[in-house]
């Protein structure tokens, strides 16, 4: 017996729920700027500046004593925490006053004070405030040079309606993600900035295969009004939407359950990302077009002649209620 | 898309074997000496990142200001010898660096010609603008600012990269980034506390003569002789002031060795010159007897010691409180040369060896387990056309370790998150492709003609969804930095093998099968 987890002639009304999931996806937005403008993000060393030290000490750690050893150095905002094992800590200093020597000073005083509770320094990291702001700043150009350079593809291969679709779609995903960073207050890194880029690519790609089902359809279906033309592009290409996320999706558990402490963060911003990509992507990006007004006379020019002979127009499916 | 001409078919099956070959080295590393050094077959592995085999990494800021402000001083300095020369004193005041420009006025603007002769010699790259024919000025142009910049920067990679082979670091990377920072890369470093501190120094070691016309005091309250400047002694001992003359007398780039001793017990560094250096330093000893000479390190008197002799010998000793620590640390600067300008640690990095080895060990398990999983679901899902995808897979991913390695691309801890989400992404195209051949088959279609339809109809589909991916993960790539490059870099890997096993490899499969079996229907 073959596994299928979407049935062979699904009829699902993307469209009509639309009234369910606009004020459903206006929410999840409403909330993520909330408490980005609330909670902010947690920024981690990269673009915050600042020291973060781990170690592995023998035998579990006194995360008390130590916190308090590190708290005692005059640094500033001292973290530390419990990193994965009981004997693994991670310690985290803010930026320094002053220059780059004085960061490196604060290493040295920190090592110093640790002394041979450590077993082993197993990662340290310094970021200056030279290197931070612009670590920001070559973060914030890639996003929006990735964004920008997508949109025109998809504006040069569709037409703009399916480029303003897939803008909202991803946007509310980005959005979205921003906001479970901001709720959950998990650490805002590059590796974050990583996995919102691929998550922007991701939802690019599963509104896309969709928009290339939209748009071959709608060269089929002369006759078929447009609520259920897309319901019937979502539908054929529903169970291929599923099977990708389910295929990303065991792998990036995996990711997220063995691949380690430090890339934990980034599996589970990625796992969001599937899961609100994909939503969005029959639920937002496939409705939008309706409210964009597409139509078949915006088609018409890029009219694929053999396509059209082929196109058996009986097979006509069954109109999904959208009344 | 069922026809499959032979060229191709040939194509696809070397492709799919040289991604073998060329992944085998990653996967067998203690293949036979012999075959691995004969060049026969390929040796080159991934190139691990710190991240995972551990080191640390350091990015490094030039001050080139420094060194733009030093070739200023430097010619400041040329100005007053070459006006001062004996027995043609040419009258001037006001001698300074006024922003990229070295300035001076004339007393007599009779001298106008005179001076100018003179400052004829000045190095290249300055221009010489004179007002009122007394106001002097020698601005530095553009071109050699830039040139002074870079050369700093070179320079500086070349002592960076001297000092760093002199503690004995295997296969450091050092290189410039940007404009003028060095990335310096030290693989298997456990703590880079040494070698931060040994580059964290200039160590322009300078002999000059001290000042004696006037007392300490004098000078503290600001009556300080033109030519000459006040420079203190170590911390340790109290910052003791000196009054030294401006003149460099012998330079530290004069010498050819220093090596760590002790004498009395106290550890000292003794030091050889260059003949120049060593001719130099004896004409200068000698005249000098009786006054005091000052050894001076990066702007800072290590010692001022009483000339008690002519020094002829080429060689000589600093003497201070040093620890023999500090002496050995001294001894490899003074070898390697002085940076022509201070270097700042912008950013560390640096891993352990067991957390580097720990996460290759949680890689490897997430990857092997995630692409298991997907396996045994495409196989549910598909039967044998899943099979084959499955197949297929694996091919990818040796293409993407070949690519890795062919390309000497580095893999790091992002890197493996972006291998497991293709072996995730992958599946996709070949997802796309059967659930078309489903559905052209319940549409009636045989299965020739599904199968051909299905690969058709998702061409358009796959080229356009992996290249709007392949165009975010190109953009990660160079604006991205880190963590961000070593990610994008497998993610576009990832893309053009997936794309390359869906396309012709499973098809390849599916076609061969097609032709054997001459299925009535498909088993999907």
């Amino acid at each position: 017996m073959r596994l299928s987890i979407v049935p062979a002639n699904t009829n699902f009304d993307f469209v009509g729920r639309r009234r369910l999931a606009y004020p459903l996806s206006a929410l999840l937005i409403i909330l993520s700027i909330g408490a980005f403008f609330t909670q902010g993000l947690n920024f981690g060393i990269d673009f915050r500046g600042g020291i973060l030290i781990e170690i592995k000490t023998e035998g579990p750690a006194n995360v008390a004593e130590l916190r308090s050893t590190v708290g005692g150095l005059g640094l500033g905002e001292v973290q530390v925490q419990e990193f994965g094992a009981p004997d693994d800590v991670l310690i985290r200093i803010q930026q320094q006053d002053g220059a780059e020597s004085e960061q490196l000073q604060a290493i040295n005083i920190l090592k110093d004070a640790l002394g041979d509770q450590v077993a082993e320094y197993r990662r340290t990291e310094f970021v200056g405030p030279t290197v931070g702001a612009e670590l920001i700043s070559s973060a914030i150009w890639a996003v929006v040079l990735a964004i920008g350079a997508i949109l025109i593809y998809i504006w040069f291969r569709f037409e703009w309606q399916f480029g303003v679709g897939a803008v909202i779609a991803l946007t509310h995903d980005v959005v979205t993600t921003i906001g479970l960073f901001a709720f959950t207050q998990l650490e805002f890194n590059l590796a974050t900035v990583a996995a919102i880029l691929t998550i922007a690519g991701y939802s690019i790609n599963d509104t896309v295969v969709i928009y290339d089902r939209v748009r071959e359809e709608l060269r089929r279906y002369k006759k078929l009004d447009m609520p259920a033309l897309l319901n019937l592009a979502a539908n054929r290409t529903l169970s291929r939407t599923f099977m990708t996320s389910v295929t990303t999706l065991i792998a990036l558990i995996a990711l997220a359950v063995f691949g380690g402490t430090i890339i934990r963060d980034f599996a589970l911003a990625m796992i969001w990302g599937v899961i609100i990509g994909t939503y969005s992507s029959v639920f937002v990006a496939v409705p939008v077009l309706l409210a964009l007004n597409l139509s078949r006379q915006s088609l018409s020019a890029g009219l694929d002649e053999s396509e059209q002979v082929e196109a058996p127009e009986d097979d006509v499916p069954d109109t999904p209620s959208d009344k | 898309m069922v026809n499959y001409p032979r060229w191709a078919i040939v194509t696809t099956v070397v492709i799919a074997l040289l991604g073998l070959i060329y992944a085998a080295p990653n996967f067998f590393p203690l293949a036979d000496e012999a075959v691995e050094t004969s060049g026969l077959l390929p040796s080159k592995r991934m190139n691990l990142g710190l991240d995972l085999q551990g080191g640390s990494s350091l990015l490094l800021s030039v001050g080139v200001d420094t060194a733009i402000r030093e070739t200023l001083e430097s010619v400041e300095s040329t100005v007053r010898r070459e006006l001062r020369q004996r027995g043609a004193r040419v009258g001037y005041s006001g001698l300074r660096v006024e922003g990229k420009a070295v300035a001076f006025t004339l007393r007599n603007a009779t001298d106008s010609d005179t001076a100018r002769d003179r400052l004829r010699n000045i190095e290249d790259g300055f221009d010489l603008d004179i007002a009122d024919d007394v106001n002097f000025r020698l601005s530095m142009s553009e071109d050699a600012e830039r040139a002074r910049r870079q050369s700093a920067v070179e320079q500086s990679i070349e002592i960076v990269r001297r000092r760093v082979d002199e503690t004995g670091v295997a296969e450091p990377v050092i290189q410039q980034q940007g404009d003028s920072r060095i990335l310096v890369q030290l693989p298997g470093i456990k703590d880079p506390e040494r070698i931060k501190r040994l580059l964290g120094q200039t160590a322009k070691l300078n002999f000059h003569m001290l000042d004696e016309t006037v007392s300490i005091q004098e000078a503290e309250s600001g009556t300080l002789p033109a030519g000459s400047m006040l420079l203190y002694g170590p911390e340790e001992e109290g910052r003791i002031p000196y009054v030294v003359r401006r003149t460099v007398e012998v330079g530290g780039d004069r010498l050819v060795d220093a090596q760590p001793t002790f004498q009395d017990g106290q550890p000292i560094v003794s030091f050889r010159f260059d003949a120049a250096g060593g001719r130099r330093f004896g004409e200068l000893t000698s005249q000098n007897v009786g006054r005091r000479l000052a050894i001076v390190l990066d702007r800072e008197v290590v010692s001022a010691p009483r000339i008690q002799t002519a020094i002829n010998g080429g060689s000589g000793i600093i003497t201070g409180r040093f620890t023999p620590q500090e002496v050995t640390e001294l001894s490899i600067l003074l070898r390697a040369g002085a940076l022509p300008a201070p270097l700042t640690v912008l950013e560390e990095r640096t891993v352990g060896p067991g957390l580097g080895a720990d996460s290759i060990e949680a890689g490897k398990i997430a990857s092997i387990i995630g692409l298991a999983a997907v396996v045994v679901f495409i196989v549910i899902s598909y039967g044998l056309f899943g099979l084959m995808a499955a197949i297929a897979l694996l091919f990818n991913l040796s293409l993407i370790v070949a690519l890795l390695s062919v390309l000497q691309a580095t893999l790091t801890l992002p890197g493996i998150a972006g291998i497991v989400l293709t072996i995730g992404m992958a599946v996709d195209a070949n997802v796309l492709i059967l659930e078309r051949i489903k559905e052209e088959t319940r549409n009636g279609r045989t299965p020739i003609s599904a199968v051909d339809a299905g690969y058709r109809r998702a061409l358009t589909t796959i080229i356009d969804s992996n290249l709007t991916t392949l165009i975010a993960a190109i953009l990660l790539f160079q604006f991205g930095t880190g963590p961000i490059k070593g990610f994008a870099v497998t993610l576009s890997i990832g893309i053009i093998t997936s794309m390359f096993t869906a396309l012709m490899l499973t098809r390849l499969f599916v076609v061969v099968w097609l032709r054997r079996r001459r299925p009535q229907t498909l088993p999907i």
